[in-house]
C-alpha cells in the first residue's frame, strides 16, 4: 500500500513538473506589443498549466488503465462489481468547481486590469453624434475621455479595407499611424457587413458593426508594423482585408501626422 | 400501461418491403428507421468531408488559388451546415436514438412511428436541396452562422434555399426530439424505473429537451432573416433600422444549445460502450444522470460567449463567463466516471474501446480549450480564428465522431449478426486518431498567432504549421477506406457474431442478432440492472 502511494505521488509530481515546465518555457503567442498584452500572456500561462496538468493526468489514467487492467488471454467473467464512490463524487466535484471559481475570478481580475470592466458613460457627447447608443469594447475610458483625447481615430470599414479618420488632423489614411506608449481611442463603425478589428500582437479584437459604433482603446508599448486583421466573415476578399498598423516614435509620429494634416476648411 | 402488439400495426408492417429494399420505403420500423439515418447521414458525411478536404487543399498554400474566392466561402458554409444538420445531429440523435431506445424503454416501436418516418424522410431532400443549390447562383456563402448583414447581402437564392432546408432539418429534429421524450416518458415496459434506465435515455431525454426548447427558436430566426432577404423587412437589416446583434443572440439561442445536442447523445453512447467492453459496472450511475441534467439547465444559459467581441455590455460578458466555464464541473464528473468506470475492469482492446478511450482524450483537450474560450479576456484575442476551430473540431469530431465510429463497431452485430473484422477496425482508429490531431492541434498555434477563419488567403508564415494540418485531413480521408472496406466486407462475408458478442446485459442484447421486427419474440424483458457486470447471476435483479 506505502509503494503504491509512493508511486502516486511521483507520479502527480512528474504531471505537476512537465505542466509547469512547458507552460514557463514553450511560447505560443506573438510579440507583447500593447499593455494589455502581458496581461492576456499571465492568464494564458496560468490557464495553459491548469489545463496541461489536467490533460496529462487524465490521458495517463486512460491510458494507465487500458494498459494495467486490460484483460489477459487467461482471463474470464468481470471486473470487480463496483457501482460508484460518493466520495470519490463529491471530490471531483468540488475541485473542479473550485478551479473553475477561481479562474473565473482571477479572469475578471485580468479583465478589470484591461480596462474591460469600466462602464461607459453615456450622457456626455460624442465625437460627432449625441443620441448614438454606442458599445465599447475592451479596454475603454468614458465618452468624455475619447472627446479630449488627442489620439481619438474614426475607423470606418467596408468590404474590403480600413480607413482610418484623424480628425484633429482632418485626414483618413489607410495605414493606421499611432505613437508608442500613448492611449488612443478608436470609434469604429461599418459601411456594409459586420468586420473585426484585431492586432495580435496587442491582444485586443473588436468587432465593427453596422448601424452601431463601438469603441476600441489600447496602447501601444513597442515600436514596430503589426497587421490589423478583419477577424470576421465579411465576404469574398474576407482573407484579403488586412491593414498595418504602424507604432513610431512620438517625433516620427508627429513628422507623418504634420506631412498629412491638411488645414480645417470651417475656421 | 401494457406492451401489446397493435393489430393494425403488424398488418402494415407485414405490407412493408423486405430484405434491403426496406431501407428505401417509408418504413414504421425504428429499427430501420435508424439504419436509414445512420447511412444518410455518412452518405452526407462523405459529401462533408470532400468540402473539408477541399478547404485543406486551398489553405495548403497561403495564395487563393485553388477555388473562386466566393467558391470557398460556399464550401466552408456547405462544409458547416452538412457536418452540424445531416451528420452529426441526425446521426447521434436520430440513427441511435431510433435503434436504442425502444429496446432500452422495453418497447416494441417509437411512440409515434409515422412521425418518425416523416423525420427521417425529411432530412434527404433538404439535403439534397442544399447541396443542389450551388448549381442554382451558388449556395450559401454566409458561413453556418448566416450572420446579417452579410447573409443579406450575398446572392438571395443560395441563401434562401439554405434557410429552407435547415428550417426543414429543424422540424426533423423536433419531431424526433418529440418522440422521444414521449418514448422514453411513457413507452417504458412496466415495472422498469427511470432510474434503471441505461445512461443513453437520460442523455437522448436530455438532449430531446434542449431540441425542444431551442430549436424553436432558430426557425422563428431563420424565418425572419428570410423576410429580411426576400421581403426587404428590417429585423436584421442595419440598413432599414435592424439590429444586427439581435439576430446573434437568437441564432446562438439555438446553436449554442446546439452543441449539446451533438455531444450529449455521444456522451450517452460512451456510457453504454465502457462497461460492456471494460466488465464493469457504469461508475456513478446517478451522478452521471444529475450532470446530464446540470449540462441541459447551463446549456440554455451560455450562449453569448459566442459574442464577446459584438459589443455585449460588462456585466453580459461576466455573467456568461461564469456559466459556460461551470459547465465544466457536469462534464468533468462525467469524465472522472468514465475513467473509473475502466479503473480495475478486465478491458477488452478492441476498435469500440479504442475509439471511445480516443474520444475522452480528444474531448478531455477540447474542453479545457473551452474553459479557457470561456474566459472573456481570453476569448477576445482568440475569438473568430484558428483557436476555436481546433477547439470545436476536438468537441465535434475528436468527441462526437470518434464516438459514432466506436458506436458503429459495438452494435455493427446487433444490427447485421456478423462481426466487423478487429485488423482493420484497429487500423481505422490509429489512422484517425494521428491523422486528426495532426490536423487539428497545429491549428490551435495558428489561431493564437494571428490566422482568423474562414479565410481562402493568409500570411505566408502560417504556412508550413497550414500544410502539417493539411497532412493530418489527408491522413483522416485516408482513415475511411479501411472503414468502408471493413463495412462491406463484414455485411458479406463477417464472422457471425451470434446473438451477445460482448456478453452485454443492456436489453438490446437480450433479443436475437438482427432482431426480429417486433424486437422480442415474447415480452420485453426487465432489466433492473443495465450495468449489472462483475456479479453473480443470482444477485442481479
Amino acid at each position: 500500500m506505502l509503494n503504491k502511494n509512493i508511486y502516486l505521488i511521483l507520479i502527480i509530481s512528474f504531471v505537476f513538473a512537465i505542466s509547469f515546465w512547458i507552460g514557463f518555457n514553450v511560447n505560443l503567442l506573438p510579440a507583447e506589443a500593447s499593455i494589455n498584452a502581458p496581461i492576456y500572456d499571465e492568464l494564458f500561462k496560468i490557464l495553459f498549466i491548469i489545463g496541461l496538468i489536467i490533460f496529462i493526468g487524465m490521458t495517463i489514467a486512460v491510458i494507465y488503465s487500458l494498459f494495467k487492467f486490460r484483460k489477459r488471454n487467461d482471463q474470464i467473467g468481470d471486473g470487480i462489481a463496483l457501482e460508484g464512490n460518493l466520495s470519490l463524487e463529491i471530490v471531483w466535484t468540488i475541485i473542479p468547481s473550485i478551479i473553475v471559481l477561481l479562474i473565473g475570478l482571477y479572469s475578471y481580475n485580468i479583465y478589470d486590469r484591461m480596462g474591460g470592466m469600466k462602464e461607459l458613460n453615456h450622457s456626455h457627447e460624442m465625437m460627432s453624434s449625441n443620441s448614438e447608443k454606442i458599445w465599447a469594447g475592451i479596454s475603454q475610458t468614458s465618452d468624455n475621455e475619447i472627446a479630449i483625447n488627442n489620439l481619438s481615430i474614426e475607423v470606418s470599414a467596408m468590404q474590403f479595407a480600413f480607413l482610418f479618420n484623424y480628425p484633429k488632423g482632418n485626414f483618413i489614411s489607410g495605414e493606421l499611424h499611432v505613437p508608442v506608449d500613448q492611449k488612443v481611442s478608436m470609434k469604429m463603425e461599418s459601411k456594409d457587413v459586420i468586420h473585426a478589428f484585431w492586432v495580435p500582437e496587442f491582444r485586443i479584437k473588436q468587432d465593427i458593426i453596422p448601424g452601431q459604433p463601438t469603441i476600441l482603446n489600447f496602447t501601444p508599448t513597442k515600436v514596430g508594423k503589426y497587421p490589423i486583421i478583419c477577424a470576421e466573415l465579411c465576404g469574398p476578399y474576407h482573407g484579403g482585408m488586412r491593414a498595418s498598423i504602424i507604432v513610431e516614435e512620438e517625433s516620427d509620429y508627429n513628422e507623418w501626422f504634420n506631412k498629412n494634416k491638411k488645414p480645417e476648411v470651417n475656421l | 400501461m401494457t406492451i401489446s402488439i397493435d393489430p393494425q400495426k403488424t398488418n402494415n408492417e407485414s405490407l412493408q418491403p423486405k430484405g434491403w429494399l426496406r431501407y428505401f420505403s417509408f418504413s414504421l420500423d425504428h429499427k430501420v428507421i435508424g439504419i436509414q439515418y445512420l447511412v444518410c447521414g455518412f452518405l452526407f458525411y462523405l459529401i462533408g468531408g470532400s468540402l473539408a478536404s477541399a478547404i485543406r487543399i486551398e489553405l495548403a498554400s497561403p495564395m487563393s488559388d485553388f477555388m473562386p474566392r466566393d467558391v470557398y466561402n460556399q464550401v466552408l458554409t456547405l462544409h458547416g451546415t452538412i457536418m452540424i444538420f445531416l451528420w452529426i445531429v441526425p446521426v447521434v440523435n436520430g440513427a441511435f436514438g431510433n435503434y436504442l431506445i425502444p429496446f432500452y424503454v422495453g418497447a416494441r416501436d417509437m411512440a409515434f412511428p409515422r412521425l418518425n418516418a416523416v423525420a427521417f424522410w425529411l432530412i434527404p431532400p433538404s439535403g439534397l436541396m442544399l447541396v443542389a443549390s450551388y448549381f442554382v447562383e451558388g449556395a450559401a456563402q454566409a458561413g453556418w452562422t448566416a450572420y446579417p448583414p452579410l447573409s443579406i447581402t450575398t446572392p438571395q437564392s443560395g441563401q434562401i434555399i439554405w434557410i429552407l432546408s435547415v428550417l426543414l432539418l429543424g422540424g426533423s429534429s423536433i419531431f424526433g426530439g418529440i418522440n422521444f421524450i414521449a418514448t422514453i416518458i411513457k413507452l417504458r415496459r412496466p415495472g422498469l424505473k427511470l432510474m434503471q434506465l441505461p445512461m443513453y435515455c437520460w442523455a437522448m431525454l436530455g438532449t430531446s429537451l434542449l431540441v425542444v426548447l431551442s430549436t424553436p427558436v432558430l426557425a422563428g430566426t431563420l424565418i425572419l432573416l428570410s423576410f429580411d432577404i426576400i421581403a426587404n423587412t428590417g429585423f436584421f437589416n442595419p440598413v432599414l433600422g435592424g439590429n444586427v446583434v439581435v439576430y446573434q443572440h437568437l441564432f446562438w439561442f439555438y446553436s449554442h444549445p446546439a452543441v449539446y445536442i451533438m455531444v450529449l447523445p455521444a456522451f450517452g453512447l460512451v456510457s453504454e460502450i465502457l462497461p460492456v467492453h471494460a466488465r464493469k459496472p457504469l461508475f456513478g450511475y446517478t451522478t452521471m444522470v444529475f450532470s446530464i441534467m446540470g449540462i441541459v439547465v447551463l446549456g440554455l444559459v451560455v450562449w453569448a460567449h459566442h459574442m464577446f467581441t459584438s459589443g455585449t455590455p460588462p456585466w453580459m460578458r461576466l455573467f456568461f463567463t461564469i456559466a459556460t466555464a461551470f459547465i465544466a464541473v457536469p462534464t468533468g464528473i462525467k469524465f472522472f466516471n468514465w475513467v473509473a468506470t475502466l479503473w480495475g475492469g478486465k478491458i477488452s482492446i478492441n476498435s469500440a474501446m479504442l475509439f471511445s478511450c480516443g474520444f475522452i482524450i480528444n474531448f478531455v483537450f477540447g474542453g479545457i480549450t473551452g474553459v479557457a474560450l470561456a474566459q472573456v479576456p481570453f476569448d477576445i484575442h482568440v475569438h473568430d480564428t484558428y483557436f476555436v476551430v481546433a477547439h470545436f473540431h476536438y468537441i465535434v469530431y475528436g468527441g462526437t465522431v470518434f464516438i459514432i465510429f466506436s458506436s458503429i463497431y459495438h452494435w455493427f452485430p446487433k444490427v447485421t449478426g456478423k462481426m466487423l473484422n478487429e485488423k482493420l477496425g484497429i487500423l481505422h482508429f490509429i489512422i484517425t486518431f494521428i491523422g486528426f490531431n495532426l490536423c487539428f492541434a497545429p491549428q490551435h498555434w495558428l489561431g493564437l498567432n494571428g490566422m482568423p477563419r474562414r479565410v481562402a488567403e493568409y500570411d505566408p508564415q502560417f504556412q508550413f504549421v497550414n500544410q502539417i494540418s493539411s497532412l493530418g485531413a489527408l491522413l483522416m480521408a485516408i482513415s475511411t477506406i479501411p472503414f468502408l472496406i471493413n463495412v462491406f466486407l463484414s455485411v458479406r462475408n463477417g464472422k457471425d457474431s451470434g446473438d451477445n458478442p460482448w456478453n452485454a446485459l443492456t436489453p438490446e442484447w437480450l433479443t436475437s442478432s438482427p432482431p426480429p421486427v417486433e424486437n422480442w419474440e415474447g415480452e420485453a424483458p426487465l432489466v433492473e440492472e443495465p450495468y449489472g457486470y462483475g456479479k453473480e447471476i443470482s444477485e442481479r435483479k
